[in-house]
């Protein structure tokens, strides 16, 4: 058996208010194979952004992890130093978010911060750099790449800077992309094109991906595997097909029953949508159940 | 036969902008390129189309809070815009809006009863055990509880506080609601409760709808009929399962084959190929299919919206 390319275990990550530590995540574990595309769903709060930011070792206080581990290829990242994280952030793991205005920045060529990656993790001269820039523009399929990269980032559309974001990721071809709702502001035929890139690039690259997002269409479009937050907790993990095909877990069917289906109207005629307050008797007893489906062994055999 | 709730006919709405660059000057923005349409007492008609396509702005003229370039608004058969049209009072008695964002549009130092009761006084309801029947009423309508009539917007869920937008634009019992993105803010499972509800004080109320969405598998389980707007223009109008059963324009195509939707990413289901027979059509060019994003600055060239089927029409270029 292959071992896990990212391995979280028991996470606990909690908020420390006054004198009091509330838990924010409860023992979160999961894996992601080397390549694959893991997606985490769960409502707002839920604590997807904060397992995201755990494993970059980006919390800020007064967040801290409060137990667990996080295994990056057999290593755990919570005994690296700050400065080991820096040098694995960008280079090994990389992320991109829901607004690339924050993260890029706005005084700067897009041309001169893609190449600021090769030459800082890299180690390569400027002219190379940019060079290569040119040609990371270009894998992501942004128009006249050359002319493009002399932009600076309010000269771009909302697609267009995502599309920076994504060539800046992938510009040291790391293990792992963590992408935190990178399409929720594009619009959806934008945001078809941006996912798609991901999905080619990663597989093409062999990138493994955890992909968060609250829109259980674009997990379902974008991964392998799919775990439901709830409240801190995962309560619900299995491959895609079968999460959405049979879920197990009361909050995973009144998530999938609240979802107007597309084509649902036009089969059964409008049906009322699933208000999951009706089907779940006790929220607070939500978490007490989870269903961690096994994966399957290696060679395919169910 | 009886006049349509709402027509909108030939609706233009133009910015002017301060040029930039070296020359100055100013620049014509071309928002809303001739808009026309009816909305019928009880109906939700949805516009669906991309940012900046000129959905926010078609609805803003209707509420009176965007001036029309040309064009004229209609309710009940009388002139709704410019000069001839109602004043405030009037026109807040026919028609209000929801708002995408709940926390933004709600007063955070007033009550839930100061902001329902403000626009019953200024309607001269002045007896204040009518106001407070008609908050509790209002609050039962849309699943809250006479209690909650004295808490504070922070003090309630984003659900919570749609379900207050909704009851301040329905207090003073309009016919016709818009709703600018009224669930795109909220959770999957309070989306189902806030379309749920709507739907049901649709019904209950006989309110007419004019909902904007990006979000196509909403507007196709709410809307009767829909609008596909193009930069600034309808490309196609049907019904409901005219637009998502037979799209006849490419790209109503294109923002239909762009939705992420479980079923059809897992090949669940199929998403129909079929598209509508234009054999009347005749070889004529459509406009635009949106893979190219247009220029705001450009008037748009000459083209007509031909209905090839019984209430399905598509935007076709200028006939030679
Ligand atoms: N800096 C902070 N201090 C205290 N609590 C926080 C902080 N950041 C996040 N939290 C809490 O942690 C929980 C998880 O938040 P998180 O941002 O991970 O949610 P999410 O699932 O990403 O939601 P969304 O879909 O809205 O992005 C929430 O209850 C939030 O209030
Ligand atoms: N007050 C204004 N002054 C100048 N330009 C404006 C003004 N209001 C809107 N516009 C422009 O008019 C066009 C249409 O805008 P509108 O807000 O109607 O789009 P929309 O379809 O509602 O988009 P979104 O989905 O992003 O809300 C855009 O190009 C916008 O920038
Ligand atoms: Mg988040
Ligand atoms: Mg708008």
């Amino acid at each position: 058996m292959t071992a896990p390319l990212l391995d979280v275990r028991g996470l606990k990550v909690a908020a420390r208010l006054g004198d009091r530590a509330h838990p924010i995540l409860k023992e979160v574990s999961f894996q992601i194979m080397p390549g694959e595309a893991y997606g985490l769903v769960g409502e707002s709060g839920s604590g997807k952004s904060v397992t995201s930011l755990a494993v970059m070792g980006l919390l800020k206080k007064p967040l801290r992890v409060a137990g667990g581990e996080i295994l990056f290829k057999g290593q755990d990242l919570l005994q690296l130093s700050k400065r080991e994280m820096r040098r694995l952030r960008g280079n090994r793991v990389a992320m991109i978010f829901q607004e690339p205005m924050t993260a890029l920045n706005p005084l700067s060529t897009v041309g001169r911060q893609i190449a600021e990656m090769f030459v800082l993790h890299q180690g390569k001269g400027w002219d190379e750099a940019q060079r290569l820039a040119v040609d990371a523009l270009a894998s992501v399929r942004v128009p006249n790449p050359d002319r493009r990269a002399r932009n600076f980032p309010h000269q771009m559309s909302g697609g267009l800077r995502q599309r920076v974001m994504i060539a800046m990721a992938l510009a040291c071809n790391p293990d792992l992309l963590i992408a935190d709702e990178p399409t929720t502001a594009l619009d959806v035929t934008v945001q078809a094109e941006v996912l798609r890139l991901i999905k080619e690039l990663c597989a093409e690259r062999g990138t493994a991906v955890l992909f968060i997002s609250h829109d259980l269409g674009v997990i379902a479009s974008t991964c392998q595997r799919v775990g439901v937050m709830y409240s801190g907790c995962l309560v619900e993990e299995n491959e895609t097909q079968a999460l959405f095909g049979d879920p197990r877990h009361e909050y995973t069917r009144g998530l999938l029953g609240a979802l107007p289906r597309l084509g649902s109207r036009s089969q059964h005629g409008r049906q009322r949508l699933v208000d999951i307050d009706s089907i779940i008797s006790d929220r607070s007893k939500l978490t007490e159940t989870r269903f961690i489906a096994p994966r399957a062994a290696e060679g395919g055999q169910p | 036969m009886t006049a349509p709730l709402l027509q909108v006919d030939d609706l233009h709405v133009r910015f002017p902008i301060a040029g930039g660059g070296l020359l100055g000057g100013r620049r014509t923005l071309y928002a809303v390129n001739g808009i026309s349409f009816d909305l019928a007492k009880g109906e939700c008609l949805s516009i669906v189309g991309e940012s900046g396509c000129g959905k926010s702005t078609t609805a803003l003229s209707i509420l009176g809070l965007q001036e029309a370039t040309e064009g004229s608004i209609r309710y009940r058969g009388q002139p709704f815009s410019g000069a001839g049209g109602p004043g405030r009072m009037q026109r807040a008695r026919a028609v209000q809006m929801v708002f995408q964002d709940p926390y933004a549009s709600l007063n955070p130092r007033q009550t839930v009863r100061t902001s329902l009761s403000a626009p019953l006084r200024l309607h001269g309801i002045k007896s204040a055990s009518e106001i407070s029947d008609r908050i509790e009423a209002m609050l039962a309508d849309v699943g809250l509880t006479p209690e909650q009539a004295d808490r504070y917007p922070h003090e309630f869920s984003g659900g919570q506080r749609q379900r207050i937008g909704i009851a301040r634009a329905l207090i003073l019992e309009p016919e016709i609601v818009v709703l600018d993105e009224p669930v795109s803010a909220l959770d999957v499972s309070i989306r189902a409760q806030i379309i749920n509800l709507l739907l049901d004080l649709q019904e209950k109320r006989g309110l007419s709808y004019l909902m904007i969405s990006h979000d196509l598998s909403v507007v196709e389980h709410m809307s009767d009929r829909v609008l596909v707007m193009f930069a600034g223009q309808v490309v196609e109008e049907g019904g409901w399962r005219q637009i998502f059963e037979t799209p006849a324009h490419p790209y109503t195509r294109r923002l239909i084959a762009a939705i992420p939707d479980p079923d059809v990413a897992l090949r669940r289901s199929e998403r129909s190929e079929r598209s509508a027979d234009l054999p009347m059509l005749d070889g004529r060019a459509f406009v635009a299919d949106g893979s190219v994003a247009p220029d705001v600055f450009v008037r748009p060239a000459p083209s007509e919206l031909v209905e090839f089927a019984p209430g399905h029409k598509v935007r076709l270029a200028a006939a030679h």
